[in-house]
């Protein structure tokens, strides 16, 4: 184990998967010269040279389609996409093209191609560049969709990323590059597909990904200390594949769950979370599926109304304590800041 | 039959090539004779007249086999949409031919003449028309996305301009493997207005990629004319943004469009991209199901003139290739192709639907979605109801 930040965890995957496999190489927008927007490709240039680590003109949708074709004929290319607002510009090359071609084609050609893309908010960019909008890619059949919340997940679903035949959008998060943890020194992926309970309990259980799976482990820990709660943390690690299973077998042991998600409510990856759950353990639960989520407007720049805007441990607390009180669940009173 | 090819050959068409250099060229909206002004180099002096036979050969292949692709849609065998090369037939002829097998083609979504060209059996090309099993891509695709990688042919896509930069990171992966291999990628001139078609210009000059973008100008992105969409009508000349070298070729004679096509290809393989346009004619509406009343009558009228393959025809017997018996009899042959393939995907089998999911992913995944519309999601054990189904 060594303690890395999720940033270093990333760049030091890349650089590994590189020297492994000389099919891999980089794509994106200022990744070379500049070193990365959040330097995760920084150093990679000056190792690997210009044809293994590629700075693309401002052509999200050249760029990102070029990358589909090059893993078409076997390439396997990371393409970095600053920020998943500009993805947007991508969208037919991801959902028309990575997305169908193993299927279309009668899975004569494989896309085993990763789109790297941070998520984020609350950093006063304003509308366009602090949304969270992974839900257009997991709405697709086709593509595979994950979102680490440590470093060491970051890492292990990074390699398996890499080594999937398959179009990857690997959601990262501005929020998480500078989090530390423990990093496992070996080379093992993790498994596409599968949650991860990631702190085991009784009262109630508490679903996230990517910052909101971060911000969950974080308020449980609080709540056990200050209230004696016991609560169920599960990171969904991967949100399409969505694994059902781990998220029913939770509730029918808490009979209540509340849902962390960075996107907007309605019609959000917590609706499917919510309706996972009505399907699957309804005569389990003892009170409403809740769902904590950014408020619906376009994110305000200004800091007072961004703050109101975006979802807060806060939040996360109360969401908690109302439901437990839905349950039936005396609580103590406590104060109301967990940050 | 006869009599059909009688009605063929009354088109004479004197001088079919045509003389007015690039400067000369007024483009004015849907005049088919002014429209026409290639800018190109004379054909070689020496004509081959094998060449020419093949060209035939295969340009009626195509034509038959469009008519009967058109002939199956209406009896409802073939679904979706169906565009077809007809009036096109030796712009696709001429450019095939220039390929190697080992090079790559992407094409748009009216592309059945290119897989024949590309050597696929049109069994398998009229199979995937109909949905079956045996199908160039396993009935999954239909007449837009006919795919095979032995053949080389990485696709038909029915986004317009979709193609564009998968093609470019095609060339990139060649380029990056050092390989001697080219890409050729097919459009529309619709196309040419899309965002896709200036990134991947662009990218491809940058990156200094062997591919040669290949536009097919017919006048007419469904029924909009080219005059009506494009602020410099003359396509070849974008090439100029992206310091890209190109061609403008007259499209209604395979032999020029092959030697056309061979000069961007050397091109390509030196590294450096191209950007060849081929002025073509569409003889019907945009898809089968087009009757196309947004063309004038006088502008159907002088369709006839600009049917490619009956100016071959008329050629290989003027020029003494060909008698017309010859003629006819090619016509038999690759008519009775078209009906042995129509024969062959009609008894072809329709996919199985356990069949259904097999193409979700490459790589097995946990917790891969394998439900019907109308399974639930969990029994009320509240297992995964599809998974103890299955």
């Amino acid at each position: 184990m060594t303690i890395k930040t999720y940033r270093q965890a990333l760049h030091d995957t890349l650089r590994s998967e590189m020297l492994r496999d000389e099919d891999v190489f980089l794509m994106g927008e200022e990744i070379g010269v500049f070193e990365g927007s959040y330097k995760i490709t920084a150093g990679l240039l000056a190792e690997f040279g210009e044809k293994r680590v590629r700075d693309t003109p401002i052509a999200e949708e050249g760029f990102t389609g070029a990358a589909i074709g090059a893993a078409m004929l076997g390439l396997r290319p990371v393409v970095e996409i600053m920020t998943i607002n500009f993805s947007l510009l991508a969208l037919d090359q991801i959902v028309n093209h990575a997305a169908k071609i193993y299927g279309m084609f009668g899975g004569q050609a494989k896309v085993p191609l990763v789109i790297r893309t941070p998520g984020g908010g609350g950093q006063q960019l304003g509308a366009t560049h602090s949304q969270n909008i992974e839900l257009y890619y997991a709405f697709v059949p086709g593509m595979k969709v994950v979102a680490p919340s440590t470093p060491a997940d970051a890492k292990a679903l990074l390699l398996a990323a890499i080594r999937d035949d398959d179009p990857v959008l690997f959601l990262e998060n501005l929020a998480l590059y500078n989090t530390k943890g423990d990093v496992p020194d070996d080379d093992t992926p993790a498994e596409i597909g599968k949650a991860k309970i990631k702190r085991e309990g009784h009262d109630l259980t508490l679903i996230g990904y990517s910052r909101m799976a971060y911000i969950a482990s974080n308020v449980a820990d609080a709540l056990a200390e200050s209230e004696g709660l016991d609560i169920e943390v599960i990171d969904l690690m991967s949100l399409r594949p969505l694994d059902r299973e781990t998220l029913i077998a939770s509730v029918k042991k808490t009979h209540a769950a509340v849902v962390l998600e960075d996107d907007w409510l309605t019609y959000g990856i917590g609706a499917e979370i919510a309706a996972t759950i009505s399907d699957g353990a309804f005569d389990y639960l003892d009170a409403p599926v809740r769902r904590v989520a950014m408020a619906e407007v376009p994110m305000p720049y200004s800091k007072v109304l961004e703050s109101a805007a975006f979802p807060t441990n806060d939040d996360v607390v109360n969401a908690i304590f109302q439901t437990l009180e839905a349950v039936g669940r005396r609580l103590k009173k406590v104060g109301q800041s967990h940050d | 039959m006869s009599s059909k090819l009688a009605s063929n050959l009354k088109y004479e068409l004197a001088p079919y090539y045509l003389t007015m250099t690039l400067k000369e060229s007024p483009m004015t909206d849907n005049a088919l004779t002014k429209r026409k002004a290639p800018a190109r180099k004379p054909a070689a002096k020496k004509v081959d007249g094998g060449q020419l036979i093949k060209f035939y050969h295969d340009m009626m292949l195509i034509r038959r086999f469009e008519e009967r692709a058109a002939r199956a849609y209406t009896e409802a065998l073939i679904g979706g949409y169906c565009h077809l090369n007809l009036g096109e037939e030796a712009a696709v002829v001429g450019l095939m031919s220039a390929l190697r097998d080992g090079d790559y083609l992407f094409t748009n979504y009216r592309e059945h003449g290119y897989a024949l060209m590309r050597g696929i059996d049109p069994n398998r090309v009229m199979a995937e028309l109909y949905g079956r099993v045996d199908g160039v891509s396993k009935g999954w695709g239909g007449s837009m996305h006919m795919f095979d990688m032995a053949h080389r042919l990485l696709g038909g896509y029915g986004i317009v301009g979709g193609q564009l930069p998968l093609a470019t990171g095609a060339a990139l992966a060649i380029n990056y493997r050092g390989l001697d291999e080219v890409v050729m990628c097919t459009m529309g001139d619709g196309t040419a207005n899309i965002g896709a078609f200036h990134e991947s210009l662009n990218i491809a000059a940058l990156w200094n990629l062997p591919i040669v973008y290949v536009v097919i100008n017919n006048g007419l992105g469904m029924g909009t004319t080219v005059a009506k969409a494009s602020a410099e009508p003359e396509i070849y000349k974008r090439a100029s943004a992206y310091a890209m070298d190109s061609e403008r070729v007259d499209g209604l004679d395979p032999v020029l469009v092959a030697e056309a096509a061979a000069r961007a290809i050397a091109t390509a393989r030196t590294g450096k991209p191209f950007l060849l346009e081929v002025v073509s004619e569409r003889l019907r509406g945009h898809s089968v199901v087009d009757p196309a009343k947004y063309r004038s009558a006088e502008e159907v009228a002088q369709l006839a003139q600009f049917d490619p393959v009956h100016t071959l025809a008329a050629r290989l017997v003027k020029e003494k290739f060909l008698t017309a018996a010859e003629v006819h009899k090619i016509d038999d042959e690759e008519t009775a192709r078209a009906d042995v393939a129509h024969a062959f995907a009609l008894s072809s089998a329709q996919p199985d639907v356990s069949t259904l999911f097999d193409y979700n992913y490459a790589t097995p995944v946990a917790n891969d979605s394998r439900r019907l519309p109308g399974e639930p999601l969990f029994t009320a054990a509240g297992r995964p109801a599809a998974e103890t189904q299955r």
